[in-house]
């Protein structure tokens, strides 16, 4: 049985006199080890979809129809409990604005140290310690026995999201949710993350969902692609399927929106 | 507004202040005489150098009065603050937290309370449960809890949507948890603000009842009821007036100084 099920997810908003659908028939499904790419423009309702899967949605002002069975667990029915227990400890987000996602009046090491302290409170402080500073070495995280005592205000942005994918891999989650982790990082950084979460997913065997508009990262990382407009899945396969031989107009659209720098050779 | 000038404000600030509070802290130990001895051979004498501000009507030493009437302003103003704030900021935390039924039930019958002038409210309280420095602590309190519930409660709806609160909230942590562990620590900046304008607020309203006579009760010295009872003597010993007058505006004034430049 795969990690993950969503099947016929729907998401209507209530908080209008018109309720409004933002996400129609959702079927998704992730083995352990997957990584899946979700792609789609600006509203399309991925992000929406991810917050449904990681249990985030508020559980009035809404309806979701469907289900979403995460490790045996429904998420969309289970008590709260239930479901922060599942938080952080086998299931972890990052967020797409690293700048805003860590909590300005924490140490670093705290915070990384978080979900640990929540969920294995059997960790004494020390080891807690110890083991937050070695999961923030392995996310290629410079001088992390400095850093465990920084603020955020200190760290650079490509630092704040290693520091935030450190926090959500503290105690090795089966699936990580990646929500735009490299929209608010420049183009160099950016492919060091990627490399990071390629790392994270073959050292631990972590499933990811990633989630993105930028089609040239979801081609280098993702095992399958999953392509959303208007709230509609309107293409799924695998990267190579779905890149070399888009079933789409919606889809052809978006890859030869993909920028391409060409050399003209006579120049140099 | 650049630093040097800034920085012009809070050390104004702390002086007038400290002016104003150094004594009140010396007063809680020690006045050159009892506040409340009376000598009728005293009464109105010019300042001299035994008792250096003179006495007033009743031949009680200024200086000591100003003192001990200077703590327990400043005492009242610290517990009604301390009182107020920390219901409020429950009240704000919650309210701003949760949403939904409880905000408006509570925020309601927040409305309720700030509709009415906070110093009236305060006065039909004490009217029920009679003078003394607690019962005007507490009415004081409630009428001041509205400011701080609302403040607190709009930082809470800023906070709780951002991303750390997410982050937190997918670390496993539980409602109560986001709110004190993370929440409410973001709100302290604009918290200290209000406490101080708060403070003003408070000590002015306490001099206000005093001066009323509803307040602090008679032989006890507060700056209000010095300031009463120096009304009599308006024209023929103004300097019973200026005293504690100069001494609640220097209070005042620096604090206001200080909240400003903490803004």
């Amino acid at each position: 049985m795969s990690l993950l099920q969503v099947k016929d997810l729907n998401i209507e908003f209530h908080d209008h006199i018109i309720p409004e659908t933002v996400v129609y028939d959702f079927d998704l499904e992730i083995d352990q080890g997957e990584i899946v790419g979700l792609v789609g423009e600006s509203g399309s309702g991925k992000s929406m979809s991810a917050m449904a899967i990681a249990g985030l949605l508020s559980r009035h002002d809404m309806t979701k129809r469907g289900s979403i069975i995460f490790d045996g667990t429904d998420m969309l029915n289970c008590s709260r409990d239930k479901l922060r227990s599942i938080q952080g400890d086998t299931l972890s987000v990052v967020f797409q604005e690293p700048m805003t996602s860590l909590d300005p009046l924490k140490k670093i090491g705290y915070q990384v140290g978080e979900s640990m302290m929540l969920h294995r409170p059997d960790i004494s402080p020390e080891d807690r310690k110890k083991r937050v500073i070695e999961v923030m070495s392995h996310v290629d995280l410079d001088e992390p026995e400095k850093l465990y005592d920084m603020y955020p205000h200190e760290l650079s942005g490509g630092m704040r999201q290693r520091v935030m994918i450190a926090a959500a891999m503290a105690i090795t989650p089966k699936l990580l949710i990646a929500d735009e982790p490299t929209t608010a990082l420049d183009v160099t950084i950016q492919a060091e993350v990627i490399e990071l979460l390629k790392h994270i997913n073959r050292k631990h065997n972590t499933s990811i969902l990633f989630i993105s508009h930028d089609l040239s990262l979801v081609r280098s990382l993702c095992d399958r692609v999953l392509v959303m407009q208007q709230g509609r899945i309107v293409e799924s396969g695998s990267t190579k399927q779905v890149f070399e031989h888009p079933a789409m107009e919606y889809t052809k659209k978006l890859i030869s929106s993909i920028p391409k720098v060409e050399i003209d050779d006579t120049d140099c | 507004m650049n630093k040097g000038k800034k920085n012009i404000n809070l050390i104004l600030g702390l002086i007038l202040a400290g002016i104003a509070i150094i004594p009140a802290l010396v007063g809680i130990f020690w006045t050159p005489y009892s506040t409340e001895a009376m000598d009728v051979s005293l009464k109105l004498s010019a300042p001299d150098m035994r008792h250096l501000l003179g006495c007033d009507n009743y031949g009680r030493d200024i200086l000591s009065r100003l003192m001990a009437g200077s703590k327990i302003t400043l005492i009242i103003g610290i517990g009604t603050v301390f009182f107020g704030c920390s219901i409020g900021t429950m009240v704000g935390a919650l309210t701003g937290y949760y949403g939904g039924l409880i905000d408006n039930v509570l925020m309601r019958v927040n409305d309720v309370l700030f509709s009415f002038p906070s110093i009236l409210l305060a006065m039909v309280f004490v009217s029920l449960t009679g003078a003394g420095n607690l019962q005007l602590v507490i009415a004081l309190g409630i009428a001041f809890i509205p400011s701080y519930a609302r403040v607190v409660r709009a930082e809470f709806i800023r906070n709780k949507n951002m991303d750390y609160v997410m982050a937190a909230r997918l670390a496993g942590a539980s409602n109560l948890r986001i709110i004190f562990v993370h929440i409410l620590p973001n709100t302290i900046k604009v918290l200290v603000s209000s406490i101080l304008i708060g403070f003003n607020n408070a000590v002015l309203a306490e001099a206000g009842l005093s001066f009323l006579g509803i307040g602090v009760k008679p032989p006890e010295a507060s700056l209000g009821s010095m300031l009463s009872d120096a009304q009599t003597y308006l024209f023929s010993r103004p300097s019973m007036v200026v005293y504690p007058g100069v001494a609640l505006i220097l209070m005042i004034l620096g604090i206001a100084l200080i909240s400003k430049e903490i803004k």
